[in-house]
């Protein structure tokens, strides 16, 4: 089990998670609150200014499986797998202009979930669940694909297992994960966030700089890799589509699913909760100009699947391309420094999704649906069991099914939380369209974008709407296209609740001077 | 209005025909790299010109 494993490495690893497990429970002490009340539980009292907002904000949208997922298809495919880099230019300005109204709203009425706001503003409980329900399904396989991150790392330090000991490593940092959230809540990820982050800066400016001192140069690293990628082509008879540019036709997949995936990123319930948890609007604001800076990072990261072409590293799995990269390129101590990074890095997305999920299904499920009474140390009691609960079954994801299961899912799960874009995005602007129509046109949406993603073979992300298109897009895009089509046909027929909380200028967050 | 600025890096970063390509190289890196790694911190200045527009 342990006789292969790599000792420097594995030390310094086990080093920078053990700080970050005692900063995890201190956190609850932190900007001290309440904790007893789920918006102090779930939202840190809503007390985080820019600072604190652009480390949570980045160490949640960033997650460790993107710093193995992207390299990964850089690795595997090619420039297809830098659609990353338009996508994260998409989300900013998006951010900037309509969540500072979100976050408004949500603190003139005390919302805490997306499904809250859908609540106050169309009146109609059954439209909140569907919202509800399309985060924590999105949500668990999401996390599960932390854990994926995390156990790859885990397996490069040499620890190899067989049967129920093989995720072992794996289980007791998710248990210990799971308590420090229960008693801080999103105090712990926030305060472990400037750790992780720091940690990623160090290793992505050492490995920019230093790994293409020891391989001749960009210029030869985008050789090597445009010559790895031909062969693999030529291998393949032509089928593999991947280069060091585009395809033509991969053009319109790239541009769709930049699109799409901007979309519905900040749907999701942990990018939510990161919002809702800033101190005013203008730390949103000023977080949309600064949060780039991750995505240069990301950018730089997902070329290491190019360095990891020209180090020869030859990999079944595409995922093991980074972990091997290290390994091989830098000394033992400075690759567990890495591995921790990104074990770290897991661990936030993963502690702030599952409180976002816990939040809504507190809110828009338990507290609509079972019991309207909850006190609100009830409500916030609920919230860190369900935060558990969403752990233990991401856990069990992982350890039940194969991995490509969570993969597919996950894949999925974008596909339909991009389908509350017309009700949450379009509600904060208008209130012309109404809670049934936009309920109907989420369901269309949904069965549309899962049926379109089903294929013989396996998930497919991109489709020609039945032959319809004359090229292949992105199918959240497509379906969400429709899904806003029959909402916004249903509308003046399916009138439905006129009840609304919010007024216009619940809309406006007073300007704090800069 | 003013938000219309906020649409230039946007629609750049979806000219992807336009920037498919390798040469001119900058550095070893072919044009379709460095020129959206470039975009990243151009679309942040177009978001501080909306905020500095905005307080106004």
């Amino acid at each position: 089990m342990i006789e292969n494993l790599n000792w420097p490495a594995t030390l310094v690893f086990v080093f920078f998670f053990a700080v970050v497990t005692v900063m995890g429970f201190l956190a609850s002490r932190w900007k001290s609150g309440p904790l007893d009340v789920l918006h102090e539980w779930g939202l840190g009292g809503r007390r985080f200014g820019a600072w604190i907002t652009w480390f949570l904000l980045g160490g949640d949208l960033y997650t460790a499986y993107t710093v193995i997922a992207v390299p990964a298809l850089i690795y595997a495919i090619g420039a297809y797998g830098f659609f990353a880099v338009p996508y994260t230019i998409l989300i900013y300005p998006l951010l900037f202009v309509a969540f500072p109204r979100l976050w408004a709203v949500a603190h003139r009425h005390e919302y805490i979930t997306a499904g809250d706001f859908i609540l106050g503003r169309y009146g109609d409980k059954w439209l909140a669940l569907a919202v509800c329900a399309t985060g924590i399904v999105a949500t668990m396989p999401y996390i599960a694909l932390q854990l994926v991150g995390m156990e790859r790392v885990i397996q490069a330090l040499g620890f190899h297992g067989e049967g129920i000991f093989s995720h072992l490593p794996l289980t007791i940092a998710f248990v210990i994960l799971a308590l420090y959230t229960y008693s801080s809540g999103l105090r712990a990820p926030a305060m472990i966030a400037f750790v992780k982050d720091t940690m990623i800066y160090i290793f992505v400016i050492a490995a920019v700089v230093y790994i293409p001192t020891q391989l001749g140069g960009y210029g030869a690293i985008f050789d090597a890799a445009g010559a790895a990628l031909d062969k693999k082509v030529a291998a393949s008879g032509g089928k593999v589509a991947a280069g060091l540019i585009l395809k033509p036709a991969q053009i319109m997949p790239f541009i769709t699913l930049a699109i799409g995936s901007a979309m519905a990123l900040f749907l999701y319930p942990h990018s939510m909760t990161g919002i809702l948890a800033a101190s005013n609007g203008n730390a949103i604001r000023r977080n949309a100009i600064a949060l780039p800076a991750y995505s240069l990072v990301l950018g730089l990261i997902a070329l290491m699947g190019y360095m990891a072409h020209a180090a020869g590293i030859q990999v079944s799995n595409p995922q093991d391309a980074v972990p091997q990269l290290f390994l091989k390129m830098f000394p033992s101590w400075f690759a567990g420094f890495t591995f921790a990074a990104i074990a770290i890095g897991a661990l936030v997305p993963a502690a702030v999704m599952s409180i976002g999920a816990a939040n809504t299904f507190t809110r828009n499920f338990w507290k609509s649906f079972i019991d309207p009474n909850l006190t609100p140390a009830k409500e916030a009691g609920l919230a860190k069991l369900v935060s558990l609960i969403v752990k233990l079954g991401a856990l069990l994801i992982l350890l039940v099914m194969p991995t490509q299961f969570a993969i597919d899912l996950q894949l999925l799960g974008g596909v339909w939380m991009i389908q509350i874009f017309p009700a949450l995005i379009f509600g904060l602007y208008t209130r012309w369209f109404t809670g049934p129509a936009l309920l109907v046109g989420w369901a269309v949406g949904t069965i549309l974008g899962t049926w379109l993603s089903w294929g013989a073979m396996n998930w497919t992300p991109a489709s020609n709407f039945f032959g319809w298109l004359s090229f292949s897009s992105y199918n959240g895009l497509t379906s969400v296209i429709v899904n806003m089509i029959v909402a916004a046909i249903l509308s003046p027929v399916l009138r439905g609740s006129t009840a609304d909380q919010t007024t216009e200028a619940d809309y406006q967050d007073r300007r704090v001077p800069a | 209005m003013k938000y219309v600025l906020l649409l230039v890096p946007c629609v750049l970063s979806l000219c992807t025909p336009f920037y498919n390509i390798i040469e001119p190289r900058l550095g070893g890196f072919p044009f379709f790299y460095w020129s959206l790694l470039l975009l990243v911190p151009v679309s942040a200045l177009f978001i501080l010109a909306a905020y500095k527009g905005e307080a106004r």
